[in-house]
């Protein structure tokens, strides 16, 4: 009965406050409400059994959302309404409900024709941790060394692209210096 | 049994509740007495034998205060805010075991809420959560102070997270386990990790610093502008609650060193617990005695010890521990 009530409460939990991500034109609530949302998912793994993902997905999406609060700060007023430009408002909700009708069908398909089957049963003695991994570090070893690649790209990307200055401080220079800087990129730009 | 072990998990929910709520509201007298003494002062002295009932007068203070949402902030953001800080902090407490498991009345007590065997990974990932409160409250203050601090809590953020997570993994290779009960088992007949993982510790005891937010990384309050950060706008209760949430955030992570680290509560003998709760006492007043004698790190500092100090250091912990356990 527990179950129940958690999974039901976590579930409206979980799409309120997506639906407010999504809705509202306020960056902030819509960040927290995101975050919030990320939160609460972890409930179902919990209710699952699956403790490793629960936290693995609270440790992740906090720290990923808070990557977006950074974005946030630093492009919008967080404490004001943004305007946004909307287009037709029609096709917006069509295609939106398309889309969400089209990943209903895709993952409810399978389980309405009772064609999934475990790969790979539980190791019987094995907490879910060493089950996650085992999984990981056999079946799923390429995608995830391809990922890892991945990830290592875009590290070396990013700090190609924002790593031009990268010596200089400007908390460390002096004033003088600074200015002396500013001055030359002025001549420059003139 | 179903409902027993309901109402004995909202016992244990309760009463940790009430403890803590309590030690945290003694913990800033501990914090003014122990800094007072070590800048040669007396600290609170006037209510009551030495100053021991401050802690009621603040906490009559805190909560008959005007309660003020100022004009321009996010108004539902602003409000749950200090929520967030204390309630991540205590949920955190859920995986920590405070004591060995002890009988009472002829019923056997676990003094933990939830033994989930994924404890650490849980503990530290809500703890970061607790983060959001001061980024939160910063950001929907609209207060330039406060959006500061803000911006320095989530750089302190996605400083620490790495070191914390990486410094924890070789003990986590050695125990096989991410539970704080094997931990502490693992300890009784191998000894205390700390001298397999002396790198581990110390690393993992300066994330803690910054985990908590004390100084030398107190960086979201704004100190250095005699300003209080992100609790600028806050008064009365709300701002109480983000000191409740800092002051139980520091008593449960010096639950968890001690615990990781240092033996825990051993065999779990009553000597035991009482070494437990004086390693607990230790690594609190560590947490005070550090706020006397060390200034505050500039973010850039802190982002610098992090990922270019710590966490290579880590890494290269992780690896030797690996290569001498293969």
């Amino acid at each position: 009965m527990f179950e129940a009530i958690a999974f039901y409460l976590f579930a409206f939990l979980t799409i309120s406050m997506f639906y407010i991500t999504v809705t509202t034109s306020q960056a902030l609530y819509a960040l927290t409400a995101l975050a919030a949302g990320m939160i609460f998912i972890s409930a179902f793994f919990f209710i699952l059994g699956a403790d490793f993902l629960g936290a693995i997905q609270i440790v992740v999406y906090s720290g990923a959302v808070m990557a977006l609060y950074a974005f946030g700060m630093m492009f919008f007023d967080t404490t004001r309404d943004v305007k946004e430009k909307q287009g037709n408002n029609a096709i917006i909700l069509g295609l939106g409900t398309m889309a969400a009708l089209l990943i209903v069908a895709i993952f409810s398909a399978p389980i309405i024709s009772d064609n999934i089957s475990a790969f790979y049963p539980m190791t019987a003695g094995a907490g879910n941790t060493q089950e996650v991994g085992m999984v990981l570090f056999t079946k799923y070893l390429v995608p995830f060394e391809v990922a890892a690649v991945m990830l290592l790209v875009a590290m070396i990307a990013g700090i190609v692209l924002a790593g031009k200055k990268m010596d200089i401080s400007l908390t460390l220079t002096e004033e003088d210096e600074i200015r002396a800087m500013r001055e030359e990129q002025e001549k420059e730009v003139s | 049994m179903e409902t027993a072990y309901l109402i004995e998990t909202v016992i244990k929910i309760v009463v940790i509740l009430l403890i803590f709520s309590a030690l945290a509201g003694i913990g800033t007298y501990f914090e003014r007495k122990v800094l007072a003494f070590m800048q040669r002062r007396l600290g609170p002295t006037n209510v009551g034998p030495y100053g021991l009932l401050q802690v009621a007068a603040d906490g009559i203070k805190l909560f008959t205060k005007e309660d003020i949402v100022p004009t321009n902030v996010v108004g539902r953001i602003f409000k749950i805010a200090p929520v967030i800080t204390a309630a991540t902090a205590f949920m955190a407490a859920a995986a920590i075991p405070f004591l060995p498991s002890f009988t009472l009345f002829g019923y056997e007590v676990h003094p933990i809420v939830a033994d989930i065997n994924i404890g650490i990974l849980y503990i530290l990932g809500i703890m970061g959560v607790g983060l959001y409160g001061p980024l939160l409250g910063g950001m929907a203050s609209a207060n330039k102070f406060a959006l500061l601090s803000a911006a320095r809590g989530a750089a302190v953020f996605i400083s620490y997270e790495v070191v914390t997570g990486l410094s924890i993994l070789a003990p986590i290779m050695m125990v096989g386990s991410l539970s704080l009960i094997d931990f502490n088992n693992y300890q009784i007949d191998n000894g205390w990790i700390v001298f397999a993982q002396p790198v581990a510790f110390i690393l993992f005891w300066i994330a803690a610093f910054a985990e908590t937010g004390r100084t030398p990384f107190h960086l979201i309050a704004n100190d250095h502008e005699i300003i209080d950060g992100f609790g600028t706008e806050y008064s009365g209760m709300r701002w109480g609650l983000f000191f409740i949430g800092e002051y139980a955030n520091m008593f449960f992570i010096s639950f968890v060193i001690p615990l990781i680290f240092l033996g825990g509560y051993g065999d779990g003998s009553l000597l035991g617990a009482l070494a437990l709760l004086g390693k607990v006492a230790f690594f609190f007043f560590f947490f005070l005695w550090t706020r006397a004698a060390w200034p505050d790190v500039r973010p850039d500092q802190l982002m610098w010890l992090c990922w270019k100090v710590l966490m290579p250091i880590a890494v290269l912990n992780i690896l030797i521990t690996a290569i001498v356990m293969m």
